[in-house]
């Protein structure tokens, strides 16, 4: 079946099945590769196990309905694929939401990021056998999920995004709280450094590993951390600002080595970096309303569906037929933990999206993978993995 | 037709210097600018984009199927110039009728995996590609899922 693509060489080799089903995968991908000794000649990446249809699914919902297919793409930032998708039906239909529903997205797109990141440190660590780092950094991702929960409902999937704003006012108190979690952060990464950065097997296993040159990264499309590691100096917030990223100021980290070394410590920049914008929407959180005034897209609030019999209907309407949404074509990228999240949403004028395509980050990293395995050991190809910070869910949609 | 606005951009400019037939359409919507080419010199656009309007990165590569209206498929790719933080979507419209269109794989390496999805969940060929075989689905699938004569619920 793979034949082809493994090309026959003069001595002896071993073909090795690395997956479908594999600890230090990250879901379920399935590696061919070809072995002289311990040594990886190719290495072929099959990818489709997870696989659910969800952009053919979507074209069979209404536009509301779709958000929540969205967040369930990648577990890791629901959010930011609310945020994506939100923005790209927002943009077709020429709406702007308030400041202060803007603002909210970016700070929870930031706390949903320094999550995806804690995942990504602890799982990375524990492949590599420093086992506590993953302990500690569950402890501390529960806390952002409890905040999720605070202010959505879910831990997880969240749809606190909607076309127009957000979904719920946030509870009292709710920034406080995400004040005083915050609060503790630093520290925390800190003790995180403490254990991998200036640790000699750490550096062993990751210094001069998993080499990805700027060439190969563009070729291949990689973003993200892990191009900005390779010396590609761009971040969607910066240099393509949307949701009022252009009103907070940080640092995009960079680093030229393009190993897995740099990969972690872009990454953990990067959550020192997202801790300083929670800290300006906090201080900054503009006051006002959470939706944009389009009754025609956005849910009635509060209490006006029990006093008032056209926002009843409206509901109704909203729910049961969804809204209309102007023909045309639109394609929204946003920076998720993994890099370009794109939506390339058409629209025929209905009430459904007549096609939805993802973009996903992983997708094109992974595509990378091969060039920063072959060549090196077996055992650095669980290093190089846990390196790019792939979600399968989210290459296979 | 290519409209004014678009024809001042410096991308068509480019393209209609160097391959004059290639924009067969074009539009500027929503700030976000398409280029419609002819699908025989899809290859020759990505080249001369790549080389000298610096699109070196190449976002995605997908289809949307206009079933059952002819020309029945559009391919379309999202290119980006990282020097200019530019964005460029190209578009080629393909026949219902064994649809190919030529492989961009010798210009932007990560068109591979795009276009081997768009392969196996459209049925669009592409000439050239290194091995263009099916990459989600399973590989004895019958079908392309994508389409839109193909039920949401599968054939069963």
């Amino acid at each position: 079946m793979f034949q082809e693509t493994i090309a026959p060489v003069g001595k002896r080799t071993m073909i090795l099945n690395m997956g479908p089903q594999h600890p230090s995968t990250h879901g379920v991908l399935h590696l061919i590769l070809e072995l002289d000794g311990e040594t990886i000649l190719k290495a072929t990446a099959d990818i489709g196990f997870l696989h659910t249809g969800i952009e053919k699914t979507c074209e069979a919902k209404t536009y509301h309905q779709a958000i929540t297919l969205t967040e369930r793409i990648d577990y890791l930032c629901p959010l930011t694929n609310n945020l994506c998708y939100v923005l790209a039906v927002e943009k077709l239909l020429g709406l702007e939401p308030p400041s202060r529903a803007q603002w909210m997205r970016v700070m929870l797109n930031e706390l949903t990021r320094i999550g995806s990141h804690l995942v990504w440190l602890g799982t990375h660590a524990n492949d590599i056998g420093a086992t506590t780092v993953l302990l500690y950094c569950f402890r501390e991702r529960e806390e952002i999920l409890n905040l999720f929960e605070a202010v959505s409902g879910q831990r997880m999937m969240t749809s606190y995004f909607r076309v127009g704003g957000l979904a719920l006012e946030p509870p009292a108190g709710f920034l406080k709280r995400v004040e005083k979690v915050m609060a503790t952060f630093p520290d925390h990464i800190d003790e995180y450094e403490e254990l991998l950065t200036r640790n000699r097997i750490w550096m062993a296993r990751t210094k001069s590993v998993g080499i990805l040159t700027k060439e190969d990264a563009l070729d291949f499309a990689v973003s993200g951390p892990t191009a900005r590691a390779s010396g590609i100096d761009w971040d969607l917030r910066r240099d393509n600002p949307y949701s009022s990223y252009d009103k907070f100021s940080f640092r995009v980290p960079l680093r030229a080595e393009g190993d897995i070394y740099a990969r972690y410590i872009v990454r953990m920049e990067e959550m020192r970096e997202s801790l300083k914008i929670v800290r300006q929407a906090l201080e900054g959180m503009p006051e006002g309303p959470i939706q944009v005034n389009a009754p025609a897209v956005v849910l009635p609030q509060g209490d006006n569906r029990k006093t008032e019999m056209e926002a009843l209907i409206q509901q109704f309407k909203i729910v049961i037929d969804g809204f209309c949404v102007p023909p045309g074509e639109v394609y929204q990228a946003v920076e998720s933990p993994r890099g370009e999240m794109g939506y390339y949403i058409v629209s025929d004028g209905t009430a459904h999206p007549y096609r939805v395509k993802v973009r996903s980050p992983s997708f094109a990293n992974l595509q990378a993978l091969p060039r920063l395995a072959e060549g090196r050991l077996l055992s650095d190809l669980v290093a190089c993995i846990g390196s790019i910070d792939i979600v399968l869910g989210e290459i296979d949609r | 037709m290519i409209p004014p606005e678009v024809a001042a951009t410096p991308d068509a400019a480019t393209l209609t210097e160097l391959a004059p037939t290639s924009i067969v359409d074009a539009k500027l919507e929503l700030g976000e600018l398409t280029l419609v080419i002819d699908p025989g010199q899809i290859l020759t656009v990505c080249e001369i984009l790549k080389a000298r309007r610096g699109y070196a990165y190449l976002s995605d590569v997908t289809a949307v199927d206009w079933h059952p209206s002819e020309p029945r498929f559009e391919v379309v790719y999202h290119l980006f110039c990282h020097e200019r933080k530019q964005p460029l979507r190209l578009k080629c419209r393909l026949g219902g009728d064994q649809p190919s269109i030529a492989s961009v794989v010798p210009v932007w390496g990560a068109a591979n995996w795009c276009e081997r999805e768009v392969f196996d969940l459209f049925g669009i060929r592409f000439a050239g590609h290194p091995h263009l075989r099916r990459l989600l689905m399973p590989i004895d699938w019958e079908g392309h899922p994508l389409c839109k004569d193909y039920p949401v619920t599968g054939y069963r």
